[in-house]
Order: C-alpha cells, then sequence, then structure tokens
C-alpha cells in the first residue's frame, strides 16, 4: 500500500502545481476563455452540470464498455485460432498488422451510414475494432511465450492439446492478455469519443465536446474533456485493478 | 492412472535398454551428430550416471530415453517397452537443471500437476503431495509459490514433482546444475536417500565427477564428436550400492580413488580424440566443479 502512495504521489503532486499554475497564469495575464478558461471556471461548469456529464458519460461510457468486452473476447477468441492452426494466422497476421495501422474512428461515418445514423452500434463498432487490435496482438505474443523446459514437462506428462493449453500456454499468456486489455481500456473511451465527433446520434461526451465549442462555449467544452478524462481513468484503473488482482501470483 | 498405483514394471530385465542408438541433428549449418553407437543398459532400481564434456551428447541421449526426442538409428526401450509407449504410460519421472515450476501454482498444486493431469482426484492428490514434500523437507513451504522459493528448494519440488506418480525410473538432466556446492552436496545425499526409500533406477546427467562418483552404481563417460561411449566405470565395486552411501564416503580414500577413475577415463576420451579442450572444460578453472577437481590435482 505505501508503494502504491510513494509511486501515485509524486504525479499527483505535479498535476496540483500545474493546475495551480494554470490557474494563477490565466488569472495574472488576464488569459480570454476562449483560448484558456482558468480552471476554477472549468470546475464550475462541472459542479453545476453535472448531473447532465454524468449522463453524457455513461453514454459514451456505454459504447465503450460494449467495445471493449466484444473486442476483446474476439481478439482472445481469434489469437487462440492463430495459434492452433498456421495458415489462419498467416492469412490474418497482415490483416491485423493494417488494422493496427488504419485510423479506425475514421470509419465512423461509413459506419453511421450502414447502420443508420440514429444507433450507437458504429460507435461501439469502432471502439471494438480498436480494442480488438491489441488484445489480437497482446494475446497471441503471450500464446507464443512458453519455455522449452516447460514444454518438455507436457509433454514427459503425456497432455493432451486442450490440457496443455489449460495448464501451460494459457497461464502463461495472461500477462500479456491484461497488457492487451489495460492499453485497449484507455483506446476503448477514446475511440467511443472521437467516433461521436463524425455526427451520429448526440447525447454522448464527443457530442457535447464539439457542440460546447460550435456554441463558443469553451469552459464548457472543458468540464466535457474534463469528464472525458476521468472516464478514461476509471477504465484504465479498474483494467488495471483486475490485472494486478490477476497476477498476484505471477511475476514473470 | 491411479495415485496409489505402483507402476507396473518387471522386477527383472533392464529399466533402460539403448542398442545401437545414432542421432544426427539437421540443421541449418549442416548436420550434428550428437550420438553414435551407443549402448547402454540401466538395471532396475541402479543409478547410472552419463558424464562427458559439453555437446558429447548427454542431454540427447536422455530426451531419446525419455521420448522427447527421437533417435534416427537403433532401439531404445523402457521397462521392455518402446520409449513412445513408456512416455504414455507414465513410466518415467523426469527433472531438468531448470526446475520448471509453473510460477503461478503454489508448491503443493506443481508438486501435483503430474497427477491432476491424469485425471487423480483432488484428495489422493493432497495426499500424495503431502507425503512427497514431507520427503523433500518442505511441508510448510506447500502454500507458497515458486518465487518465495531459493534455487535448492525449488529444485527439490522439481525432484517432489518427478516421483508424484511412483515412477520405477527416474531421469535427471543436471538437476543439481546451478546449484551452489553446499546445496549441492546437501540434494545429492537426499537424493541418495530418496532413492533407497523408491528403489528408482536413475539416469542422472551430470558435469561433476565428484557428483557422479557419489551418486553413480555406474558411470557412463562419453567423448564428443561424435557422442560415443568412452568408457563406464564400475565405481560400486569400490563403493559399494549407491543407495546405501552416506556423506561420510566423501572425505573417504576410496571416493577419491573413484573420482581418479572417472577422471583418466575422461582424460583418455579427450587425448585420443585429440581435442584437449574438451577436458579443459570439465577440469579447467571455470568449471563449476574445480575446487572437488582440485582434491585429485597435483598442488
Ligand atoms: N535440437 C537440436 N538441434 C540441433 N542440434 C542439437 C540439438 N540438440 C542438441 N544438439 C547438438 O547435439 C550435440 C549434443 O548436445 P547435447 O546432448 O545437448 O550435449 P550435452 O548435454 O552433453 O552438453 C551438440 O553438438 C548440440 O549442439
Ligand atoms: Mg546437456
Amino acid at each position: 500500500m505505501s508503494t502504491i502512495a510513494r509511486r501515485a504521489l509524486p504525479p499527483l503532486a505535479l498535476g496540483a502545481v500545474v493546475i495551480l499554475l494554470w490557474q494563477v497564469l490565466v488569472v495574472a495575464l488576464d488569459i480570454n476563455a476562449y483560448v484558456l478558461p482558468s480552471p476554477a471556471a472549468i470546475l464550475t461548469q462541472v459542479t453545476s452540470y453535472a448531473p447532465i456529464l454524468i449522463g453524457a458519460a455513461i453514454v459514451t461510457g456505454t459504447n465503450a464498455l460494449i467495445g471493449l468486452v466484444v473486442g476483446t473476447v474476439l481478439g482472445i477468441v481469434l489469437a487462440l485460432v492463430a495459434v492452433s492452426s498456421r495458415v489462419f494466422d498467416e492469412l490474418t497476421g497482415p490483416l491485423v498488422a493494417a488494422l493496427a495501422v488504419i485510423p479506425i474512428v475514421a470509419l465512423a461515418p461509413v459506419l453511421y451510414t450502414m447502420y443508420g445514423a440514429d444507433v450507437q452500434l458504429a460507435r461501439q463498432v469502432v471502439a471494438g475494432v480498436s480494442v480488438f487490435v491489441p488484445v489480437f496482438i497482446n494475446t497471441l505474443r503471450g500464446l507464443r511465450q512458453t519455455t522449452p523446459v516447460h514444454r518438455d514437462l507436457m509433454r514427459a506428462y503425456a497432455a493432451g492439446r486442450w490440457q496443455m493449453m489449460r495448464t501451460l500456454t494459457l497461464p502463461t499468456a495472461r500477462p500479456f492478455i491484461f497488457t492487451g486489455v489495460r492499453i485497449a481500456s484507455s483506446l476503448s473511451v477514446i475511440a467511443a469519443l472521437v467516433a461521436e465527433y463524425f455526427g451520429g446520434p448526440r447525447g454522448g461526451l464527443g457530442t457535447f465536446i464539439t457542440s460546447s465549442v460550435s456554441q463558443s462555449d469553451y469552459a464548457r467544452a472543458w468540464s466535457y474533456v474534463v469528464a472525458s478524462i476521468l472516464l478514461g481513468l476509471i477504465f484504465y484503473v479498474v483494467a488495471l485493478g483486475i490485472e494486478v488482482f490477476a497476477l498476484r501470483h505471477q511475476r514473470t | 492412472m491411479s495415485s496409489g498405483r505402483k507402476n507396473a514394471a518387471p522386477t527383472t530385465g533392464a529399466a533402460v535398454s539403448v542398442g545401437r542408438l545414432d542421432k544426427v541433428f539437421d540443421t541449418k549449418g549442416g548436420t550434428v551428430h550428437a550420438l553414435q553407437g551407443i549402448d547402454v543398459e540401466v538395471a532396475a532400481g541402479e543409478f547410472v550416471s552419463l558424464i562427458g564434456p559439453s555437446g558429447c551428447g548427454k542431454s540427447t541421449l536422455l530426451r531419446i530415453i525419455a521420448d522427447l526426442e527421437q533417435p534416427t538409428g537403433g532401439t531404445v526401450t523402457v521397462f521392455g517397452k518402446d520409449a513412445r509407449r513408456a512416455r504414455l504410460d507414465q513410466d518415467y519421472g523426469i527433472a531438468f537443471q531448470q526446475s520448471g515450476l509453473l510460477g503461478w501454482r503454489t508448491i503443493a498444486a506443481n508438486i501435483e500437476l503430474p497427477l491432476e493431469l491424469h485425471g487423480v482426484g483432488a484428495r489422493d492428490r493432497h495426499a500424495r503431495s503431502a507425503e512427497l514434500l514431507d520427503l523433500v523437507g518442505l511441508t510448510e513451504f506447500a502454500d507458497r509459490f515458486p518465487d518465495q522459493l531459493s534455487g535448492g528448494m525449488q529444485q527439490r519440488v522439481a525432484i517432489a514433482r518427478s516421483l508424484a506418480e511412483r515412477p520405477n525410473l527416474l531421469l535427471m538432466d543436471e538437476p543439481f546444475g546451478a546449484l551452489d556446492e553446499m546445496t549441492r552436496e546437501r540434494m545429492q545425499t537426499e537424493l541418495v536417500r530418496i532413492c533407497a526409500e523408491t528403489g528408482a533406477a536413475v539416469v542422472f546427467v551430470t558435469h561433476s565427477i565428484p557428483e557422479a562418483a557419489f551418486l553413480s552404481d555406474r558411470v557412463v563417460v562419453m567423448s564428443p564428436r561424435p557422442g560415443r561411449i568412452q568408457r563406464v566405470v564400475d565405481v560400486d565395486v569400490d563403493l559399494g550400492p549407491a543407495h546405501e552411501r552416506t556423506d561420510a564416503l566423501r572425505e573417504d580414500r576410496r571416493f577419491f580413488g573413484a573420482v581418479t577413475a572417472i577422471r583418466e577415463a575422461l582424460h583418455a576420451g579427450s587425448a585420443s580424440a585429440g581435442t584437449p579442450d574438451g577436458a579443459q572444460r570439465i577440469t579447467g578453472p571455470t568449471g563449476p566443479d574445480d575446487r572437488h577437481d582440485r582434491l585429485t590435482e597435483p598442488a
């Protein structure tokens, strides 16, 4: 517990100093709100519009969560298929590499026309694809980490394919899978949020950021940004917490 | 396969029988003749060490007996069966230089792994792991995880695991190779006791001359390129049966005699092969066993 505190304290202190400096600078230099609103002004917006912010965060968060779960399941399952089938592996390898460099949120407008502009599905798909890539890549790598001595032992025990997978390959891959999910957790929020910038149904954090900006309500726009950051943090911290708990006996 | 079962092995006849064994590895850099014309027989309950310079094929021979590697020629039988059948029947227990414990399993669960894979029920598994933990003196560590144990303790767990199914044959590839000298001697003494208790035959790969002398009934001395049997030293003639030995033997003149005999067999091998390098690797100051070797070295 104390090590966590020792590691968390310096960045927290730095953040506090930055925010304080920001406030002092905005007031002292009399910076215009459309250039940079002060932290105090943003805080006022956050507190007075809290229910709306939370509602918007739930809309975006739900899309991100659905994308995270579906993308993770698909990523793990397809990595398992790839590791057991050479043909499938060679087929999917370049495809996933291509997916990794395509800006997936750019698909959002296309998906809106495919699924109809008033459902959240397009955003969930964007989040899901963004999640799939790091989970698939990390899981695939993890599934290849078994050591020769472990493989020899399993062969000496005459373990079957499924026993090998369950007792050795999957547990060995676990830290890699969790790394993928941790990376994917914040990606899912970013993807779901940015997908909202390209139109579609209103209600999420992304749509409110764009509409606040178009109404020149900058402090308001920043309050949605703060909510987005918090949402991303929550996803990340929860993913990290699950990872730390699940791997408490696996220091490799 | 039930946990209480003693593997059905004939009380007479060889534990391991290797005849005219050949092994050639095809690699990118060409072919490697790892083993040539190997003939070895290990009787039930007998302790046989394989010793020789690095690359002389000790591990390859052990792995072929374990059916982890396929020979390119010759025959291998384990308790009269072919090596594959013996592996599928779990006729041997195996341990390597690396303990190969699974870091996410407790010590007890690691020992129970082979039993679990072979469908032994939880109650029988726990009973057996408790027995084995007691045998290797690690009872209070049952619920710890491998990274909480020292290297020597981890190796004891690996040995306990290799005994889980009461095999009549143990295959060990430098199981003490990574341990410090003190721990190593303690483990050797412990292995002698375990062998006496279980009556298992052992094929034991080592780099260490004193280790081979202390543990073995017979020492098979190998020479490299291609891996061949140089000589077989019958240690038990002078030192008595391997499973009856105690620590006191380490300071006995007969023990030094056995060390010298193995040493000379090794040197003869490297001399005839014209590779003084090979001998250097065993007895040189860089080897892990130089302290022992100096006992017999003219000062
Ligand atoms: N899987 C393999 N592929 C190619 N060559 C191998 C392989 N395993 C062992 N060898 C070669 O066979 C020879 C004997 O190796 P090994 O049995 O490991 O020797 P030792 O255990 O006595 O040090 C060495 O020359 C080694 O390089
Ligand atoms: Mg070796």
